[in-house]
């Protein structure tokens, strides 16, 4: 159900100030939300002053430089600093996206803010509890389902055209941007699958070596798995890899109603 | 598990109002606003079985300030549910997912349902005013 507000525990309250060191020329302030288990304490925002003449251009950059030399206990996912892992999925200045692919000079002018990716359990700073994400990809079975024995001396091959179907689907890295941007899944999560899952969901569907597909309609043909998207749009205008889960879906909806008729 | 249940991450009051957020929200909260104008209509079709006393009784509250607001915002709100609506029979379809298609197309039923309003609104008054 849509609640508009925080849970008690969950309210943010005003935080510290960490300002930056004599002789800056050039600061940014960052304005990051902090949470830790071990102290019992709400949620906060805590800000930060970086001098960006001695920081490299993205927000990961400010991120890592923060870590490094102003406050050692902020806490995020990072790894590849390249946007193919997907580790810092983030919302920044109001929309997710990679902290490592987001330049500092593309957010509008004014303090720069980062939250944790949103409508999701918090286990510490900017990292989101993403079990139940992963839970629902798996549950979609993303892997080759097939009736018929594999070709004795071959793979499977695939033509051209068919392999061209998959584009702007195999590239989804799943950072779970689109999902929690997605305001359908904030109030349905439990049982809504969301555009990343269904992005990929579909991708299995018209891959032509694939021989489960009317299974996979099956499992996805509900009122919640796939019938909470409604065509908001969030999910495409935010993918940091460009591609757009709501096409996906709006393929996936077409195909269950060509099928009945 | 920490001991401190873990606290739910902010969403509606962070995330960036972008025109498509809001253009579904209002298709929405149009729907909902339109079927409480119907019991308005119902209202009026009752009163047009009742007899002429019980529909003048509607006609002046329809010609009160505040029918008139309810009036504006109900016509206002079918023009918009109806453009929006044609927008998502187009999605139903497959067309309109790219996202310069879909910010422009979302501006162009906001303005357009504005201008459809006014112009509803220019033929009632310039009806009124011949009767």
């Amino acid at each position: 159900m849509a609640e508009f507000t925080l849970p008690k525990n969950s309210k943010i309250k005003a935080g510290k100030h960490f300002p930056a060191p004599a002789g800056a020329s050039n600061v940014r302030t960052f304005r990051i939300y902090r949470w830790s288990p071990d102290d019992g304490a709400n949620p906060r925002v805590d800000t930060y002053d970086v001098d960006l003449s001695t920081c490299g251009p993205m927000v990961l950059d400010a991120l890592i430089k923060i870590k490094n030399e102003i406050d050692p206990t902020v806490t995020f996912r990072r790894s590849c600093r390249e946007g193919i892992c997907g580790s810092c999925a983030m919302n920044i200045d109001g929309t997710n996206t990679l902290a490592c692919t987001k330049a500092i000079a593309d957010c509008p002018s004014g303090d720069v803010k980062i939250y944790p990716l949103p409508h999701m359990p918090v286990v510490k700073d900017l990292v989101p509890d993403l079990t139940q994400f992963y839970a629902q990809y798996a549950s979609i079975k993303p892997w080759i389902r097939t009736q018929t024995p594999p070709p004795p001396d071959k793979e499977r091959l695939q033509s051209k055209e068919d392999r061209a179907k998959l584009d702007g689907l195999y590239e989804c890295i799943l950072c779970a941007c689109c999902t929690t941007s997605c305001p359908s899944y904030w109030w349905n999560s439990d049982r809504y699958l969301g555009p990343a899952v269904l992005l990929q969901a579909y991708r299995w569907i018209v891959d032509s070596r694939d021989e489960d597909t009317g299974a996979r309609l099956d499992e996805l043909e509900d009122p919640f798995k796939l019938y909470r998207c409604h065509t908001i749009m969030n999910c495409a205008r935010t993918c940091p890899k460009g591609l757009n889960p709501a096409k996906a879906i709006a393929e996936i909806k077409k195909l269950i109603v060509e099928r009945t008729t | 598990m920490p001991a401190t249940a873990r606290p739910l991450s902010p969403h509606i009051s962070i995330y960036r109002w972008q025109i498509q957020m809001v253009t579904s929200i209002l298709h929405r909260a149009t729907g909902i606003a339109l079927a409480f104008g119907t019991i308005l209509l119902c209202a009026a079709l009752l009163a047009l079985a009742a007899g002429p006393d019980a529909f003048a009784a509607v006609r002046a509250f329809c010609g009160s300030w505040l029918g008139t607001l309810l009036l504006l915002g109900w016509s206002w709100a079918l023009c918009y549910h109806l453009l929006n609506g044609l927008r998502h029979l187009l999605q139903d379809v497959g067309m309109g997912f790219r996202i310069e298609q879909f910010v422009r197309n979302g501006w162009l039923v906001s303005i357009g349902s504005l201008v459809l309003t006014g112009l509803v609104w220019a033929c009632v008054i310039a009806q009124r005013g011949g009767a």
